[in-house]
């Protein structure tokens, strides 16, 4: 199947510095793709140069079939919504939302009531004649998309849009973003460096760092099966510890790790590696006799975040790292542990990722 | 997916450019030709003649050198500087302790004192000079004290000083306010949990605040003394002065060669005046971060009384000066009968036929408003708000920030070498009120840009992007949403270039015409012909016009407000 938006080659360069290093992307009809990454990996640089708001240095984009490299942002077929809204000021909600329309041409009745079915889609019908001053930063940004979707695009531009707003509205405004582009079917495009809200909304996230593509994947993929050691350490919490291949198995510390599900193989024995492992997969129970990867931690710290702790152990065996592990609060008290208590812990073979 | 890998492109991609957005590029165009034609190439021709003879053959600094070896005229340069330099140490502390008041004290009336300050502004420079010479002229009321205290006679230095604190006092006071309310609370809170003490809080946190102010506004006074004209022409006397030589050397004995020597001259402290502001301008913003607290000062009597005492003994003086003017202009023969009577007025309007300037001086501060403003305010939104070839807006911000570094005396000596060569297709200008229009709208050039850019950088950058993908062109938005909402500002630009135009003496001074002749100079010219009564008179009447127009202004800012900023009201 034909794309809906394909990225060749996009490179842009500033100066001497290069923002985006030769960028290939399809995104399909219909797809709610995230671009993740930290500031300054060129995430909204890539989104502005799909705009047409940045022009690239070289490179080839084709929306709906159609080459656009070279063609001005009116000529192109998007909506956008920034983090800053961007309203109008001086205009009130049903003229901002009617601003593309009317210079089309469009009936002012039709204008009307295509206004009244945007404002109700987006939660807030009725608030026509207010200004955007009136309304609160959630408010806004649910006009500003009102407007964006007015002209029925074919494609939609988020640029950081929730990142202004605090935390509730944030949360409720993105599953309702999320339910809006499925309902209209629009191919969507969201910057963000929240992995949250990656994780939430988007059916494939884009990880990016230093102007390049590092993975591009489910949610699910990305954060359990990170393609690269950027992504491990940028997405999620993750502990990381000095390893050796030993005859093709892993040894960390003085401890010869049962890891017969992690490739390794590549990897000649005594060569220093990495192994990559998530704090939940670090098990304090169930752990049956006889079970691998068995060792004793002696706790450090325990950090509390509510239903569960953040918990540093420090495994002799392991050597000189500590690992940070998730304990259920209930597990906790049950067992008695506070700092100083020693406890079993159990490593998931099968969820260790090996990077050289 | 093709399988063929993209060829290395050597050119980079060209976005194609869109037909609304060819306007914004011709439009840009033609700002830049118009700075070009009006600002850049006078002043070129000037930097010419400074390295040719009256013969147009090129000299190298031969003018230079000769400059240099006539004593009388040395003798100016070290009188404009150290005239310059007393000035400046006396006004900046003056205007800082004012400002100081305005922002930290808990002074009552601050309002009707910041206004009181503002009052020198409306009138030319020159009502300063005026106003001493009937304290303590000749025939002044207080010349006895002033002999008393050692001086001899106000003609000559003290004169030029004590007018030029007078004139430039509201100028460094309106940067050093400024400079004093860009404080952050936070630091004085931070210094008062230390313990620490007031006078060490001043030393720490509020000179350092203020000390980019203080440099800035030591650079604007200097320059306004040394390239002032009015005050050193009417209280001068014998002693000579820059600006007066290049008067003399031009229009008196037509050295248009070493006249541009001189010119340079004057040229050099504003360039460095303007550097230094630039520099200071960048290191300046910043220091206030959004999330500053503004300083409340807390009451303090003794320091308070303290403080009022000194504004009202400013303010008096202030108002001595206007005061003065405003009587003398009134007394029927000074100083033997002080009979009020409108006498100077009637002989200023009707025989000295001041009433053809004043009308010529409404009809260029008219045109300076309008033209000035549209100009200034299109020239801004191409600059921030298009994306015109890059080169291009190079160098429309080049020579929109270069008028603040050119003296009105260096632009209006640059407009007659320029615009008074025949072979120049634009010499049929040369002597008309239209030039004066735009020499003047160029003089003044650079503040009404920069009210327009910061009016425009207040709004939100992604509009025009916005826009574009609703596939609206840029100038619906332009007439939609940035003209309502910088109307304000566009108010007070007007008002700027309508206020400035009238008092204006340095620019026009070598551009009118008998039939051009603009209401200051009248003024000027009343004063070398001996009628200073009616000179008085009719310097209180452009600074009566000024305020009525500054009332309208308001009122227009106003009006304006209500129909266009209804948004504004939560």
């Amino acid at each position: 199947m034909v794309p809906y938006l394909r990225l060749e080659g996009i490179r842009k360069d500033f100066g001497s510095f290069t923002a985006l290093k030769g960028i290939d992307l399809d995104i399909a009809q219909g797809e709610f793709v995230c671009f993740l990454g930290p500031s300054g990996c060129g995430k909204t640089t890539l989104l502005r140069v799909v705009a047409g708001l940045e022009v690239q240095t070289a490179g080839r984009i084709d929306l709906a079939g159609r080459d656009i490299s070279a063609l001005p942002p009116a000529e192109r077929d998007y909506g956008i919504v920034f983090q800053s809204y961007a309203l109008f000021p001086n205009l009130n909600v049903a003229d901002n939302v009617a601003y593309g329309l009317v210079n089309r041409k469009v009936p002012k009745a039709q204008v009307q009531a295509r206004v009244a079915e945007l404002l109700a889609m987006v939660g807030l019908p009725g608030s026509e004649a207010k200004f955007p001053s009136q309304l609160s930063g959630g408010q806004q940004q649910r006009i500003a998309l009102a407007r964006a979707l007015a002209t029925a695009p074919g494609l939609l531009l988020l640029d950081e849009p929730l990142s202004a707003l605090d935390a509730i509205v944030r949360v409720k405004l993105r599953s309702e973003i999320r339910s809006l582009q499925r309902k209209l079917g629009v191919t969507t495009i969201m910057v963000t460096h929240d992995q949250e809200e990656a994780f939430a909304v988007a059916d494939r996230i884009v990880v990016m760092n230093q102007g390049c593509i590092e993975q591009v994947g489910t949610a699910t993929q990305i954060y359990r099966d990170p393609a690269t050691l950027f992504v491990a350490e940028f997405v999620g919490r993750i502990n990381a510890l000095p390893a050796m291949a030993h005859e093709g198995g892993l040894r960390v510390g003085t401890q010869i790790l049962d890891c017969q599900h992690v490739s390794v193989h590549g990897h000649t024995s005594g060569r220093e590696l990495r192994v990559y492992l998530r704090p939940e997969d670090v098990l304090a129970r169930p752990i049956a006799p006889g079970d691998s990867n068995v060792f004793e931690g002696l706790i450090e710290k325990i950090e509390f975040m509510g239903p569960y702790c953040l918990v540093r152990v420090r495994a002799d065996m392991l050597g000189a790292q500590a690992l940070t592990v998730y304990l259920s609060l209930n597990y906790l008290a049950e067992a008695q542990l506070e700092v100083g208590s020693r406890l079993p812990l159990r490593l998931l073979p099968e969820r260790m990722r090996v990077f050289g | 997916m093709s399988t063929t890998a993209l060829a290395p492109q050597s050119t980079p991609v060209r976005q194609r450019v869109h037909a609304s957005e060819r306007i914004a590029h011709a439009a840009l165009a033609g700002v830049a030709l118009l700075l070009l034609a009006f600002l850049a190439a006078p002043l070129s021709t000037l930097l010419i003649k400074a390295v040719q003879d009256s013969g147009d053959r090129f000299v190298g600094l031969a003018n230079f050198i000769s400059y240099a070896q006539t004593p009388a005229l040395m003798q100016s340069l070290w009188n404009s500087v150290w005239v310059s330099g007393v000035v400046t140490l006396v006004t900046v502390p003056a205007a800082f302790v004012f400002a100081y008041a305005l922002t930290r004290s808990c002074m009552r009336l601050k309002g009707l004192a910041r206004a009181i300050t503002l009052v020198p502004l409306l009138a030319p420079s020159l009502l300063a000079a005026i106003s001493l010479i009937y304290w303590f002229g000749n025939q002044g009321v207080l010349k006895g004290l002033m002999q008393a205290l050692g001086i001899d006679q106000i003609y000559g230095a003290p004169g030029i000083v004590l007018a030029e604190i007078f004139s430039t006092f509201p100028h460094a006071l309106m940067i050093l306010v400024t400079a004093l309310s860009a404080s952050d609370a936070r630091l004085y809170e931070a210094a008062d949990a230390l313990g620490t003490s007031a006078q060490r809080k001043f030393f720490t946190i509020t000179l350092p605040g203020a000390k980019y102010g203080l440099i800035s506004a030591a650079l604007v006074v200097f320059t306004l003394v040394i390239t002032d004209f009015g005050i050193p022409k009417v209280i001068g006397g014998n002693f000579n002065v820059l600006a007066t030589d290049v008067f003399k050397l031009v229009i008196g004995q037509q050295d248009f060669n070493r006249g541009a020597v001189v010119a340079l001259l004057l040229l050099a402290p504003a360039v460095l005046t303007f550097a230094v502001d630039h520099w200071v301008s960048r290191k300046q913003t910043a220091m206030l971060t959004a999330r500053a607290v503004p300083y409340r000062p807390k009451k303090a009597p003794v320091f308070d009384a303290l403080m009022s005492l000194y504004c009202v003994g400013v303010c008096v003086l202030i108002l001595a000066m206007l005061g003065m003017a405003l009587f003398a202009s009134t007394a029927t023969f000074w100083p033997y009968n002080l009979q009020p009577s409108l006498k100077h007025y009637v002989y200023g309007l009707l025989e000295a036929e001041v009433d053809v300037a004043l009308i010529n001086s409404l009809l260029m501060a008219g045109g300076a408003a309008v033209l000035g403003t549209l100009l200034v305010f299109v020239g801004a939104y191409l600059l921030e708000k298009t994306n015109g070839p890059r080169p291009l807006r190079s160098a429309v911000r080049l020579l929109a920030m270069l008028p603040m570094a050119v003296p009105g005396l260096v632009l209006g000596l640059a407009y007659i070498f320029f615009f008074n060569e025949p072979a120049n297709p634009l010499n049929g200008l040369y002597h008309t009120l239209t030039l004066l229009t735009i020499c003047t709208v160029v003089h003044f050039y650079t503040t009404g840009h920069l009210t327009a850019v910061t009016a425009l950088k207040a709004l939100d950058p992604e509009f025009e992007a916005v826009s574009a993908s609703m596939k609206v062109p840029f100038y619906k938005t332009f007439w939609r949403v940035t003209l309502p909402i910088c109307t304000p500002a566009l108010v007070d630009i007007a008002r700027y270039f309508f206020i400035n135009a009238m008092t204006t003496i340095s620019a026009v001074v070598f551009l009118y015409a008998p039939d051009t002749k603009v209401a200051s100079i009248a003024i000027l010219n009343l004063d070398e012909a001996g009628e200073m009564g009616a000179a008085a008179a009719m310097a209180i009447l452009i600074a009566a016009v000024n305020a009525v127009a500054t009332l309208l202004f308001m009122g227009l800012g106003w009006w304006v407000d209500r129909h266009t900023q209804a948004w504004k009201a939560p």
